[in-house]
């Protein structure tokens, strides 16, 4: 990372464009007069824009605290085998719908008798799972239709945008639920559902992102000094619509987690006997006359997992801000 | 502002048709052939044929869209397969009751997310921010299905208030809102779809004002000698546009994404029906009850972009 545009933190109050766009990233917000800044005041301490992004992170407790939390959920599902007292798929009979603390469960038992606190760390692999991979994929396929369809302009500009303001037209939820419901659920098409629900926001985001980068004048000095296209795009458009394409993203796991527990709840995710939180909250339903507070758990680790993941995601995104 | 408005409707109808064109091929990407629920398993070939014929399956693909479009244009949608009933009467009673729902959530979600924003954002950094924002997160994190059933743990499980599920003895058919015997249903599902939009409203508004109030023209207004108070109001209209586009969306998630809320609350509204279709395989109905809602989505869209216009000249000279 060049030291060029090291001079963020001085530079604050720097407005410009429409700040609703989310945080872009300062390189091309700062403008060329950075450097002429950077020489005229040596005496500045000067950081680079990642760094700054560390120490607002490092600084930021409350945000430190969440992405502990979402790491133990990660750690627990991943070890899950290992963490988890019990086989999560052996049933028991007599031991069916027990509460909190019976005998060795301390988080009770389920519908079928089997060990809740194991199908919880065993289910956090498949939620989290399904929460992470559709925002990726669809990360990378709506990001490169928006770089795409930014850069180019134009008439596949607008046949690009055009189709995803078709997908737009379905409130998000209903969309994931047609698609899984039409192809008839089950893991792989539940992610499939979420990924095409995620890829036209996120192209939006990224074609915004380039459009905004491709009328600045370093673009046009690049293009004048014989760069190719690809090198244009790889040099200098995607350092700067990543930036807008990570935070929207991370933004995206809390709802790609409820969205997927939710498919799961409908019957339309996750089949049993798979552990999975939306689907466990689904069976557990019938028996919360039973053991009210155990039927409750599978969705408090949903709403633990995205609470924590939607709070890192606002302190990236101030971490990230320009503005600040 | 004509022009504006012409344009503005001239673009929902391509929308619209490719709106039309997903719902279409959902029948397609169905895994299967798309008849195997209407067939009897020991059907002939011939028999097979027959209906097919019948259904019009044996034509070419754009050829059997267009029949579909002509026929969906004049209001009929097909047959429910489960029920046998028209979809057009499955769709319009189930979306008159969850009309019903939203007629309750959408001014109590609206106006607390917004009043919860606006003074979350004219507070910015103040501890009554902070509560606000940390209530606002909450909100948006929560499955509201959980929400649901922990709602029904309490009041109707523990407590025994509230009743847990359905409309009442006589369903849709008799509800009336004004005796409490059948509103009483009413008040945990709007409760629990209410939640999301509150937090997205909040958070949404919170951040317009904030940001309106860091522009130049308000330190202008202050320089002029305005009271706090007609600096607000100025603020307020300034950040409308960016939040009524928000209600917009949301309106349209009230309509068409309680499908969650109403499975849990057995409610018999356009989501139940959704989720009834998907596990019977109705796609019939599946087909209708998703381009009724994004539709009603469409048409919600393009009445927020034409009140946004009226709000804001900007947009218009765009």
């Amino acid at each position: 990372m060049t030291d060029y545009f090291s001079v963020i933190p001085a530079k604050a109050g720097i407005q410009g464009g429409e700040p609703s766009k989310g945080a872009l990233d300062p390189r091309f917000r700062a403008g060329d007069d950075v450097i002429f800044e950077a020489q005229a005041l040596p005496a500045t301490r000067v950081r680079g824009y990642w760094q700054t992004v560390f120490y607002r992170l490092r600084h930021d407790a409350m945000t430190l605290a969440f992405a502990a939390i979402v790491l133990l959920i990660i750690l627990g599902a991943v070890f899950a085998p290992l963490l988890a007292p019990f086989d999560p798929y052996k049933e028991s009979i007599v031991g069916r719908l027990k509460p909190f603390g019976w005998h060795d469960h301390p988080l009770g038992t389920d519908e079928l008798g089997r060990d809740m606190l194991s199908r919880l760390l065993f289910g956090g692999r498949v939620s989290l799972l399904m929460g992470v991979v559709p925002v990726l994929i669809a990360s990378l396929i709506g990001g490169m239709l928006g770089v795409i369809g930014g850069f180019a302009g134009g008439r596949t500009n607008t046949a690009i945008m055009r189709t995803m303001d078709v997908f737009y037209a379905f409130p998000s939820v209903l969309l994931a639920v047609a698609i899984a419901g039409a192809m008839g659920g089950g893991m792989a098409n539940g992610m499939l559902a979420l990924t095409l629900v995620f890829i036209p926001p996120m192209c939006r985001v990224a074609e915004t992102a380039t459009t905004q980068v491709r009328a600045l004048d370093f673009i046009e000095a690049a293009r004048a000094s014989g760069a190719r296209t690809l090198t244009i795009i790889r040099y200098h458009v995607l350092g700067n619509v990543l930036g807008p394409v990570f935070i929207y993203a991370s933004s995206l796991v809390s709802v790609s987690i409820l969205l997927a527990s939710g498919l799961s709840f409908l019957g339309l995710g996750v089949r049993p006997p798979l552990p999975d939180w939306g689907l466990m909250l689904s069976t557990l339903r019938q028996s919360i006359y039973v053991v009210p507070f155990v039927c409750a758990l599978p969705g408090l680790a949903i709403f633990i997992t995205s609470i924590c993941c939607n709070l890192v995601s606002d302190g990236l995104r101030a971490a990230m801000d320009v503005r600040m | 502002m004509g022009r504006y408005i012409l344009r503005r409707i001239l673009y929902a109808i391509p929308i619209a048709f490719g709106v039309s064109v997903v719902c279409f091929s959902l029948v397609y990407i169905a895994p299967g052939d798309p008849l195997q629920t209407v067939m009897p398993p020991d059907a002939t070939a011939e028999t097979i044929a027959i209906v097919k014929h019948a259904y019009g399956f044996d034509k070419p693909l754009p050829m059997q869209f267009l029949i579909w479009l002509g026929r969906v244009v004049t209001g009929d949608f097909g047959v429910s397969i489960a029920t046998r009933r028209p979809v057009i009467r499955e769709v319009s009673d189930a979306l008159s009751n969850t009309a019903l729902l939203a007629m309750f959530a959408v001014p109590i979600s609206f106006s607390i997310g917004y009043v919860m924003g606006a003074v979350a954002g004219c507070f910015a950094g103040r501890w009554i921010d902070r509560v606000v924002t940390g209530a606002a997160v909450v909100g948006v994190s929560l499955p509201n299905y959980w929400l649901g059933i922990v709602l029904v743990i309490f009041f109707a499980v523990e407590y025994m208030l509230l009743p847990a599920t359905g409309m009442g003895p006589n369903g849709s058919v008799g509800f009336n809102l004004l005796q409490w015997s059948n509103a009483k249903f009413l008040v945990l599902p709007v409760i629990t779809l209410s939640m999301i939009p509150v937090g997205i409203l909040a958070r949404t508004t919170r951040a317009a004002v904030a940001e309106v109030r860091n522009q130049d023209f308000v330190q202008t207004l202050r320089a002029k000698g305005l009271s706090e108070w007609a600096v607000t109001r100025h603020v307020l209209k300034n950040a409308m546009p960016q939040v009524m586009a928000v209600m917009g969306l949301q309106f349209g998630y009230l309509l068409g994404g309680s499908i969650l809320v109403e499975t849990v609350f057995t409610w018999p509204g356009s989501g139940f029906l959704l989720s009834k279709a998907i596990i019977n395989r109705d796609v019939p109905v599946l087909q209708g009850t998703i381009l009724t809602l994004s539709l009603v989505f469409v048409a919600t869209n393009l009445i927020v972009d034409l009140l946004q216009s009226l709000i804001d000249p900007r947009i218009r000279r765009a």
